[in-house]
């Protein structure tokens, strides 16, 4: 990988987000309906109160002052008062990322593992019956809403039996030390994760073994074929290393998938992450948080791909540009 | 992989009966496909329930419980899928509900296709800037989280079903305007169309006339997976209290359920009658797609 590459990669990230922060000032300050307008504008304020909130949101200047007003907000990272919780939206945000990142990481490292898994399977014995069933099992996964998956697990693992927790992210008035509290908050982990896995590994699972068939049919595995080597070592040794390239790139692409799948599963199992935030925001119209909670999934998924990028240009050497 | 682009030279204009010939072939692809086929059925049977279902099952949507008693009750003779927190009959606003499902799904879908099969179009044929320009559009929205983006459109711009079919039309073009502009790409260098254009056509002719149809099945194959996608989308947001809270889709159904506390209470027929509703008709949906795909894919039709 080389520097001008790198510096070229990194220009287009520069570019990338900046037009994204200049869309969501686009989405919450410029177009018709938006959130500060239509607060100054509603009538439940006095004269002098109104004039007071226009002159709060600037909106007593130009369009492009306030372009640049906002501009200077985002870089010093500001990123407005929320409503409801009547703290800076950045501190609300914090105290959420976490959550999300824990719930997001171990799903996605569990999805991809049981998705390769179960879609190399599928590919090796190509229409047979496992890989008919492994495949209208991956569809019929991902024909599930997010959420609805996560109720249908509330039922079996909450009401008919109380098996696991189905709500919040820690037991309440536990007191039992540091790794009984890890231990709690692990319990509470795996619903929310089983879920945002059981829908996703359908999708990854249908990738690789899609890409597998392809795989399995070129010169160099025909001709790994006659020299006698192994099934399974053709297959693991040879097959999947080349068919796991779409696999990364599908992981950066569906970064968005599964974070939208995030806020259905966090708002079923109230888990306090960024998704229930952005589904409380949404429910009290609560614009500041919204608004950041959006440009910071738009940021997450920007990063991902930057970095698949890089990795997919280390792993193969037919797209390395100089 | 690479070697198979450059496959063999179209014959020249495509005559009306070819396209018919192609057309029945691939319909009899996807009903020779056992999961092509399945598909097919499990459509018609739920287009039948939404469809015909409201005229012949002689139930009451908006009537009330007349008491205590009426209030989340299961399955019964007078209520084949039970009642919800206010009483309602939950099988007639299955069968009513279906019905906003998939006219929210079918308009997005709509705009989703016309917005991308026109920018691939436009993009794939005219290289040069406005390709450049088009396609940077698009790999921006591609990137952008496409639940996410939604939510704030609709909490922006309302809830009734136009504006939530418009927010997911809006934001599920990207996908298939790269598909077409990939496949336009290989078409505007095949001979057909460097001979119409030497016999002096003009772009639009040239793109209505020769290259739409080549990309026809594509659209096709393409149109039932953005379906699929825009009615799970659509049952998200509603799930999330944004669906139209007066034409109550299968989404909003799950919304009310899930808030009203049926979930404690085991109300399993309230979640699993518009639950299993979406899951059908997407996966009916999908089934479908892939047994299409896989008949007018040549590339995967040959590595079988």
């Amino acid at each position: 990988m080389s520097v001008r590459y790198l510096a070229r990669k990194m220009i287009t990230l520069a570019i990338t987000l900046y037009v994204t922060v200049s869309f969501n000032f686009l989405l919450f300050h410029v177009l018709p309906g938006n959130p500060v307008q239509l607060l100054a504008r509603s009538g439940h304020f006095d004269a002098a109160a109104r004039t007071q909130l226009i002159k709060l949101f600037g909106l007593n200047h130009s369009l492009l002052v306030q372009y640049f007003t906002y501009l200077n907000d985002m870089a010093h990272g500001h990123l407005g008062f929320s409503y409801i919780y009547r703290e800076p939206v950045t501190t609300v945000l914090g105290s959420a990322v976490g959550n999300t990142v824990l719930l997001v990481g171990t799903a996605t490292v569990i999805t991809v593992i049981v998705g390769v898994w179960f879609g190399v399977v599928a590919a090796a014995r190509a229409n047979s019956l496992t890989d008919a069933s492994i495949t209208v099992t991956s569809l019929s996964l991902w024909s599930m809403p997010d959420f609805f998956t996560g109720m249908i697990l509330i039922f079996i693992f909450g009401v008919w039996s109380h098996v696991f927790p189905v709500s919040g992210i820690e037991s309440p008035g536990l007191t039992t030390g540091t790794f009984g509290h890890v231990f709690d908050i692990g319990r509470h982990l795996i619903l929310p994760a089983l879920t945002l896995t059981l829908v996703n590994a359908a999708e990854f699972s249908l990738i690789t073994r899609n890409t597998l068939v392809d795989v399995l049919v070129e010169d160099y595995i025909v001709t790994a074929r006659a020299k006698g080597l192994r099934r399974h070592v053709i297959i693991w040794r040879h097959a999947v290393r080349n068919a796991l390239l779409p696999v990364v790139t599908a992981t950066a692409l569906y970064v968005g998938m599964i974070l939208g799948g995030a806020i259905q599963v966090e708002t079923v199992f109230s888990w306090p992450g960024l998704g229930l935030l952005t589904y409380n925001a949404v429910e009290q119209r609560d614009y500041p948080v919204l608004e950041g909670s959006f440009l910071l999934f738009a940021i997450a998924v920007i990063a991902t791909n930057f970095f698949a990028d890089l990795l997919y240009q280390a792993l193969d050497a037919r797209v390395r540009e100089t | 992989m690479s070697s198979t682009t450059s496959g063999p030279e179209t014959s020249s204009d495509p005559g009306s009966n070819v396209i018919r010939k192609a057309r029945s072939s691939v319909w009899r692809g996807v009903w020779t496909d056992h999961m092509g086929r399945t598909g097919v059925i499990m459509l018609g049977f739920v287009l039948f329930i939404i469809l015909i279902g409201p005229l012949i099952f002689p139930f009451n949507a908006s009537a009330f419980g007349s008491s205590a008693s009426s209030i989340l009750q299961g399955p019964s003779r007078a209520h084949w899928m039970g009642t919800t927190e206010l009483g309602q009959d939950v099988f007639r606003q299955f069968l009513v509900g279906g019905r906003i499902s998939l006219y929210v799904g079918v308009s997005a879908t709509v705009i989703a296709i016309l917005l991308g099969t026109g920018i691939g179009l436009v993009a794939g044929y005219y290289v040069g800037w406005r390709d450049t320009i088009l396609m940077r559009v698009t790999d921006f929205f591609l990137v952008l989280p496409t639940l996410p983006l939604i939510i704030v459109l609709a909490a922006l711009f309302g809830q009734s079903i136009v504006v939530t079919s418009l927010v997911i039309g809006l934001t599920s073009w990207p996908q298939t305007a790269r598909i077409i502009r990939s496949q336009v790409l290989s078409l505007r260098e095949r001979p057909l169309v460097l001979r119409a254009r030497s016999l002096g056509a003009r772009d639009v002719r040239i793109m209505g006339l020769h290259i739409l149809p080549n990309v026809a099945p594509l659209i096709f194959a393409n149109l039932v997976l953005v379906l699929s996608g825009s009615i799970l989308a659509q049952a998200a947001l509603a799930f999330l209290g944004l669906g139209d809270p007066v034409q109550a889709s299968w989404g909003t159904m799950l919304h009310n359920a899930f808030n009203s506390g049926a979930m404690s209470e085991g109300a399993w027929w309230y979640v699993l009658t518009p639950g299993i509703g979406i899951v059908v008709m997407v996966l009916a949906f999908s089934l479908v797609g892939h047994a299409l795909d896989r008949v007018m894919n040549p590339l995967r039709r040959g590595a079988r």
